[in-house]
């Protein structure tokens, strides 16, 4: 399977791309025709879409209330990939580089705990961080506080609960990226004087870009469009754009309004993610 | 050494591509109707049905013996499966997802999925033991035939909070008091959050008038900085019980589990009005097996079924025969059994029809502040 | 300098003591964060009352109540059905898509990453039902089937991602010389490429398997009677709590995971070493 010369098609990239093409093409291009159809419809009051042209669906979402939502919606998603890659970036680095003949062990654990339901996990983080959870006792017995102090519930338990759910999403990407660094090239600049730093800046950390990028997309989009953990862990007083949606389909039944609230937070990721990539530079996701 | 590949032209290759996702998708989105339109499926007749039944019900909601005593009784397979609200049930439904033969929505959802024409009528004549209804569980005003639902379980919701900590309340007052800042919960459902700000304005839950639901939201937004939280009532307990907050607004049955074991926490119904919330069982337009489906919903309103239930869920029977057999546990408790003068401060949820939406849109922007 | 030999060696193979002890003390703390629910976990499934929150004594009863619910014993047996089958077709159809968009410079490619993209970015609410509207109009019954046809249309992009992370900045020189050498092109994808994309593809693998295990929006919309996936059976217990029961099982899943990784390791180690 050599690279193919030139901009043409050949009848193996047909066939590499063909299942691809159905699958993505009937499951998740009609949806989305559909979706689209249902924004310029009218909502019926108990659910139930009139399909015509009525772009008033879109115009309702530069109401303030639900702006302020896109825009916390995007911060939080930001804030949430640079959090995630400053912790998930050294472990990944420590199982890729220093984990030897662990490191598919070392892997698999760090997904396991993603194979319980997320609904307990987060019940489990309501009991360490309550007021008389584990984290306050400790804290308490240490001497470092003398009262407990609110750690769930607000704002900053959101920020943990959306790192700790997404932390795999960076970890796997950076983690088949940096596996396949050669140990050599670090030693080599180490044996030109560069320093450890020098070394990890310069040629480690730029060769694990698409690992970073492909980390951070994985993180970023989906984080977009959560509405659990806000929920769970924040006393439901962070509203985000997920929170929204699901709201405007099941609640308040406005499936037109919905699904324009949809195509927008998809046209915003879409265009934030094209952005990226052309910032970073697209030809580092490309082969050699 | 170079190898031939086979070239099919890229625009041949698109064109093709394009043709199938444009046809495909006309298809389907001249195909889709968001409603089900009512097939009647086998106009109950019992005879030619196989023994099977599709249960679509909450989860944790029957007795260890409620289904396989039915399905000893009448060698009926039963499967059951899980939904975990009302909104979803109705948009599976809507959506054309079904199978189902019996479904258990909520008060104001039966009445939106009778004008949605997702249910289809009961025939009563297969379900004498509606006898066993208690008349304040008959003519509710969501379904005032009772032409399409029978009442399953009932409840309230109210507060459960910690006496010893407190001191004795009976009002929403409580959960806007400024003494009990940061250790309030109220529960994240806009008709029963809402709606406590309507009963504390003396309003009613159902309220459509403009100028009463800005005062309530007006209310909500002044409560806000008192409160953790807006949870499932399922949270709000534990809250309450490990001493994470002090007051909890919660539905009945979790405020029992509470009050049982701790004898410090207390759960009221508050003044001036609370509300009254009752599910119901319902047969889903289409179902494939409706005569089964009237036989499950006549054996659940036997008494000694009905009691068993409410033993297990600690919810109240709207079944008048089944009350005899419930547990002293229960009964002994005011919460569990009111008596008729609380009884006459609740109110029923009902459906709002269009300001639904602005229902919603408050509880957003409350939310959202 | 340190010399990197490999065999036989210590595992941490570094060079200067301090900076690795800083990383592995990192790597530790991270894992604890991860692993500090799970405790939680693991210590209330052995609660005597029915909470998963408040602490009222020691009990076994909710792994004994674990053997005789068969309901949630089924939902076990069908998420992990639906998991496995997703994720391998998930994962051959990601690593194939990726390949084509690493290896091949062709027009109309800018389009197929951002559909790639795009196929992450739709809510879940909104794929749930349109799939559902879309698979009642084409007359397909809801079950199994469709919950693995769902849950391979969104999560073959993230493979797609991962797999791409893997194969970016990879030289194709080997490939072409193994084809040079006379290799077909079979030959050379399934004994050199494949080698050599292994662990990106596992990563790929590892998330899509669990991305579906404890999927509900969507799994809720698609499936049908009597294919109730574990989540469906726990997030609809929100409304009326949450049985200890589930935290038998997850307790359970951990532990046989947990030795079936380890002792697997053990095996991998010591093959190694050999």
């Amino acid at each position: 399977m050599g690279r193919s010369k030139g901009r043409g098609w050949s009848l193996g990239l047909a066939g590499l791309l063909g299942p691809v093409a159905f699958w993505l093409g009937l499951f998740f291009f009609v949806p989305l025709l559909m979706i689209l159809a249902y924004s310029f419809g009218t909502s019926g009051v108990y659910g139930g879409i009139t399909l015509g042209f009525n772009p008033t669906n879109y115009l309702k979402v530069f109401d303030p209330l639900y702006l302020e939502i896109v825009v916390r919606t995007l911060f939080i998603a930001t804030l949430n990939t640079l959090l995630c890659l400053a912790l998930g970036y050294p472990l990944a680095y420590f199982i890729a580089l220093k984990g030897g003949s662990w490191k598919h062990a070392l892997i698999l654990l760090v997904m396991i705990p993603f194979w319980t339901s997320l609904l307990l996990r987060a019940y489990a983080w309501v009991v360490i961080l309550g007021g008389n959870g584990l984290a306050n006792r400790t804290l308490q017995f240490l001497g470092i506080t003398d009262e407990p102090l609110t750690l769930i519930f607000t704002p900053q338990a959101v920020t943990m609960g959306m790192v700790y759910s997404y932390l795999p999403f960076m970890i796997l990407p950076l983690y088949a990226a940096l596996e396949k660094f050669d140990v050599r090239l670090k030693e080599a600049a180490q044996d030109l004087g560069a320093s450890r730093w020098q070394t990890f800046w310069r040629v480690t950390f730029p060769l694990s870009m698409p690992g970073v990028i492909a980390g951070s997309i994985l993180v970023f989009i989906p984080s977009a469009g959560e509405f659990v953990i806000p929920n769970l862990l924040g006393g439901s007083r962070t509203v985000m754009m997920g929170n929204l949606i699901q709201q405007q389909f099941l609640n308040a039944r406005d499936w037109a309004f919905g699904s324009a609230l949809s195509v927008m937070l998809a046209v915003l990721l879409l265009g934030a993610i094209l952005f990226y990539i052309r910032r970073v530079g697209a030809e580092k996701l490309e082969g050699v | 050494m170079k190898r031939r590949d086979a070239r099919i032209s890229r625009g041949r290759f698109l064109k093709v591509m394009g043709a199938a996702g444009v046809a495909g998708s006309t298809l389907s989105v001249l195909a889709c109707q968001p409603n089900t339109s009512p097939s009647q499926g086998g106009g109950g007749g019992g005879g030619s049905e196989e023994k099977q039944l599709n249960l679509y019900n909450w989860s944790e909601y029957v007795a260890e013996s409620t289904i396989p005593g039915f399905e000893e009784q009448t060698g009926i397979q039963v499967t059951q499966d899980f939904f975990s609200s009302n909104e979803d049930l109705l948009a599976k439904l809507q959506a054309g997802g079904s199978g189902y033969d019996v479904i258990v929505p909520s008060d104001y959802m039966v009445s939106i999925m009778i004008k949605s024409d997702v249910l289809q009528p009961l025939d009563k004549s297969k379900i004498p033991n509606m006898k066993n209804l208690s008349p304040n569980f008959r003519g509710l005003p969501y379904d005032p035939d009772d032409e399409y639902s029978v009442a399953y379980q009932w409840g309230t919701t109210g507060i459960l909070y910690n006496r010893a900590e407190v001191g004795k309340i009976d009002s929403w007052d409580a959960m806007w008091n400024p003494e009990f800042e940061g250790q309030i919960a109220m529960i994240n459902d806009v008709r029963e959050t809402l709606g406590a700000a309507l009963y504390r304005l003396g309003y009613s839950v159902n309220s459509t008038d403009q100028e009463q639901l800005q005062e309530a939201k007006a209310a909500l937004l002044e409560q806000k900085p008192l409160l953790r939280g807006y949870f499932a009532s399922t949270e709000n307990r534990p809250l309450v019980q490990n001493g994470d907050i002090l007051l909890g607004h919660v539905f009945s049955g979790d405020a029992i589990t509470a009050v049982i074991e701790n004898e410090d926490l207390e759960y009221i119904i508050p003044r001036p009005r609370a509300t009254r919330w009752i599910d119901n069982m319902a047969i889903p337009a289409g179902a494939q097996h409706p005569g089964n489906a009237h036989k499950f919903i006549n054996y659940i309103l036997e008494a000694k079924v009905g009691a068993d239930l409410s033993n297990y869920t600690y919810y109240g029977t709207p079944n008048e025969a089944s009350l005899p057999m419930l547990d002293k546990e229960l009964t002994e408790l005011p919460s569990f059994n009111p008596p008729d003068e609380v009884f006459d401060r609740l109110e029923v949820i009902e459906d709002t029809g269009e300001t639904t939406r602005e229902y919603e849109r408050i509880f957003t922007e409350v939310k959202s502040a | 300098m340190a010399a990197s030999s490999t065999k036989g060696g210590p595992v941490y193979k570094g060079l200067g003591k301090v900076p690795d002890w800083g990383l592995v003390l990192f790597a530790g703390l991270v894992y604890v964060f991860l692993y500090a629910p799970i405790l939680v976990l693991v210590f209330f499934s052995f609660n005597s009352s029915k909470s998963t929150q408040v602490w009222t004594g020691f009990s076994l009863r909710w792994y004994g109540e674990l053997l005789r619910d068969q309901s949630v014993i089924d939902a076990l047996k069908t998420s992990l059905t639906v998991g496995i089958t997703a994720t391998a077709i998930a994962t051959v159809i990601g690593t194939l898509t990726a390949l084509a968009l690493t290896r091949h410079a062709f027009r109309g490619r800018t389009i197929a990453d951002s559909t790639i993209y795009a196929a992450t970015v739709m809510p879940e609410i909104v794929v749930g039902v349109s799939l559902l509207v879309f698979f009642v109009a084409a007359g397909l019954a809801l079950g199994i089937t469709t919950i693995i046809i769902a849950h391979v249309a969104f999560t073959i992009s993230f493979v797609t991602i991962v797999v791409r992370a893997r194969l970016a900045g990879m030289d194709s020189s080997i490939e072409e010389a193994a084809q040079d050498l006379g290799a077909n092109p079979l030959q050379t994808f399934l004994r050199v490429t494949l080698p050599l994309i292994l662990p990106g593809v596992m990563a790929g693998a590892l998330l899509a398997f669990t991305l579906s295990f404890d999927d509900f929006v969507i799994t809720f919309f698609v499936s049908g009677v009597g294919s109730s996936t574990l989540p469906l059976k726990i997030y609809s217990m929100i409304k009326f709590g949450v049985s200890p029961v589930i935290n038998a099982l997850s307790t359970v899943i951990l532990v046989t995971t947990m030795i079936l990784i380890l002792g697997g390791s053990r095996l991998f180690v010591r093959s190694e070493r050999a």
